[in-house]
């Protein structure tokens, strides 16, 4: 098992056509991800061919959702199209949308995020602005590479991509249950605190690792979050302890206004909650390594 | 993107919020201009972009044109907490019988939109919170309904403003956050909101931050970016898509993915302490696909911060195999050695992750004697430390 993706999991990718869909597409039907379709209402009753595999193009999610039972869909579109692409998946009811687009304006983040409210949260919603989601061995669904680590029994949730994919790296001998990539953005769908819970009731998953950064107050919520509920450790990452207040770092939401949002305040909040904080990636992975033996 | 206040009150203006008739100036003599044309007293303005310009002597009142020249003549190239002041707002008078304060901003913690307002205003809003959180209200925003007159009229009942000016607090709560949405904007603060003493209410400040990832649909905010005090390697680094921060060391750093290359300063300032405290020079995320062209031109930008004696490559192969970006670098020297910039600055690179070995393998065989190698990331944070140390 695994947190939200398994080996059943039946993807589809929204963008299927376009540069970075069909690339990915590509590479997560080679990770053995059971991709089933993709959507792009000009293309629908074509076929894409991956390398033999040939994937039937769809006008809408439910229109795929009908035809091959899928119930994730991983969407590429450009950031201009990525809230109406968001809300045809939520009118779709698919159970898990992850949203790999980069730049997307906030206001329609916050709007696609409320109608999946008012729709009664029937989808869950990975993202924006992150690298998707993948249970080594099982399915992946995003960009994580799938060749870093095989299945294991620690959880990982991160803002960060490339962070993400260093941990997994350090611990590829212990291996990962599921590793999600929340996404960089000031307004995501699925939090730390959704993954921590749903590690916490993973009988996979024997400990987490939980990496922030800069900006908002996602992680300070997190450690109480932790303090309340969660019984398996936790080991913790923070990046942008030398970031400057009210520049932007790379990631949308990574920001400090004022004082809010340091790493600083982080840290502090997370070891409050008797999580170890490594200062450096290498030394998480070492504080996880310990743990685990 | 944070505004000025005189693009802020143009934009409420725009959206047909009540601002007081003004103009911004750069010149005393473009305010004389400005003060003439406005006629009567009028307030002359330092713009910056930070707070407390009133206690730092940047807001001045005029009684005639001579007096605007004589205060824009001192404002003007005025530091105030370290921003030179290079305009002047001037706008009419208004006699001020009350003050308020209305924002609207993101949420980000409920992943909506709040609405902040107090019939205590002038002040800053935080210190009215502290001070009587019962006079500050704040109401979420639902992001697919937005505020239309009853939810308005909920907020001004919410932060009790007086019966008298709630219509014209209604009207200005509905047109703000049409401003709000329209302009995609992550804050707008009016503060004060004013009621005047002939009982008209009145936006007397501007506070906005638009969203850069919506620049795509607004072309014309590209023009409200301050040219002058953007760093000249920043603008240089954006002109060539690069996501590139100056910063204030001597460790020049080029990474892939924007938490990496954060965690990478932190590394590298963490290693300067026992350096004589050198820091990271710049963030720069060469993003995914880092190819010897992305490469080249990181590397050009990072490379001619003149405060820069070291650079650190950190890459870890996600997508990217590691041999592709071993050949980057290596052509990425070769092309600027092409283009006539002599590299005479140690580079200390790590490869990690996919490919690795292979693109070691590549970086050993091209021995550029400025090239060094480590392989796992603190050892070359400590690396391009000692590095930068030894060559201030």
């Amino acid at each position: 098992m695994a947190i939200w993706l398994t080996k059943d999991s039946k993807v589809i990718v929204q963008g299927i056509t376009g540069s970075e869909g069909s690339k990915h597409t590509r590479r997560m039907l080679a990770a053995g991800t059971h991709v089933v379709g993709g959507t792009n209402p000009r293309k629908a009753g074509q076929a894409v061919d991956f390398d033999g595999t040939a994937l039937p193009v769809f006008a809408t999610v439910a229109d795929a959702m009908k035809e091959t039972g899928a119930d994730v869909t991983v969407i590429f579109v450009p950031p201009a199209f990525a809230k109406a692409a968001v809300i045809e998946a939520v009118d779709a009811e698919i159970p898990l949308a992850v949203v790999i687009t980069e730049g997307i304006p906030v206001h329609d983040t916050a709007a696609f995020w409320a109608y999946d409210v008012s729709k009664g949260s029937k989808t869950r919603i990975i993202g924006p602005n992150c690298p998707g989601i993948a249970s080594p061995g099982a399915s992946n669904a995003g960009i994580i590479p799938a060749d870093i680590t095989g299945a294991g029994r620690i959880g990982l949730v991160s803002k960060s991509g490339t962070l993400t994919y260093q941990l997994m790296y350090e611990l590829r001998d212990i291996g990962f249950s599921t590793c999600v990539g929340i996404g960089g953005d000031p307004v995501i769908g699925t939090t730390h605190i959704d993954a921590l819970a749903a590690f916490q009731d993973d009988p996979d998953t024997d400990a987490i690792v939980m990496i922030g950064e800069i900006g908002g107050d996602a992680e300070e919520r997190a450690a109480d979050f932790i303090k309340a509920n969660l019984t398996k450790p936790v080991v913790g990452y923070i990046a942008g302890f030398t970031a400057p207040p009210g520049k932007t770092m790379g990631h949308a939401g990574a920001i400090i206004s004022g004082s809010s949002g340091t790493a600083d305040a982080k840290k502090v909040a997370l070891e409050a909650a008797g999580v170890k904080v490594g200062k450096t990636p290498s030394e998480t992975a070492r504080l996880m390594r310990e743990l685990m033996s | 993107m944070d505004l000025y206040e005189y693009q802020g009150r143009d934009l409420f203006d725009r959206h047909g919020l009540p601002v007081l008739a003004g103009g911004v100036a750069t010149t005393p003599e473009e305010a004389r201009a400005i003060a003439e044309r406005l006629g009567g007293r009028v307030v002359v303005k330092a713009q910056v972009k930070v707070g407390g310009r009133g206690k730092a002597g940047g807001v001045k009142l005029a009684d005639d044109p001579e007096g605007a020249v004589a205060h824009a003549t001192n404002i003007l190239g005025m530091d105030i907490k370290g921003h030179t002041v290079h305009k002047v707002m001037l706008t009419v008078t208004a006699d001020i019988a009350e003050e308020y304060y209305f924002s609207y901003l993101l949420d980000r913690a409920n992943r909506t939109f709040l609405c902040i307002a107090s019939v205590a205003g002038g002040m800053e809003i935080e210190q009215v919170a502290e001070e009587s959180p019962d006079k500050v209200a704040k109401v979420a925003i639902d992001a697919s309904v937005g505020v239309d007159e009853a939810k308005a009229r909920e907020i001004v009942a919410a932060a009790g403003f007086p019966a008298e000016v709630a219509d014209q607090v209604v009207d200005i709560a509905v047109k703000l956050w049409d401003s709000f949405v329209s302009e995609d904007a992550t804050l707008v603060e009016v503060n004060p909101l004013a009621k005047t003493k002939s009982g008209q209410v009145l936006c007397l400040d501007a506070k906005v931050t638009l969203d850069a990832n919506a620049t795509f649909r607004h072309p014309e905010h590209e023009e409200l970016v301050d040219q002058a005090a953007v760093d000249p390697l920043e603008q240089r680094a954006k002109e060539k898509d690069l996501n590139y921060v100056k910063l204030d060391g001597e460790v020049g750093i080029i990474g892939n993915g924007a938490g990496l290359v954060m965690s990478t300063l932190d590394v590298v300032a963490y290693a300067g302490e026992a350096q004589g405290g050198v820091k990271p020079a710049n963030f720069l995320d060469i993003g995914g696909g880092a190819s010897a062209a992305v490469m080249a031109n990181g590397l050009e930008i990072v490379l001619s911060d003149p405060s820069v004696k070291s650079v650190f490559v950190n890459v870890f192969g996600g997508i990217t195999a590691c041999d592709e970006v071993a050949n980057g670098i290596v052509h990425a020297l070769t092309l600027l050695e092409q283009r006539g910039e002599r590299v005479t600055k140690p580079l200390v690179v790590r490869l990690d992750g996919n490919n690795a070995e292979a693109g070691r393998a590549i970086l050993d065989g091209a021995a550029n004697p400025l090239v060094e190698r480590v392989d796992t990331m603190d050892g070359a944070a400590q690396r391009a430390a000692e590095l930068a140390a030894a060559g201030v």
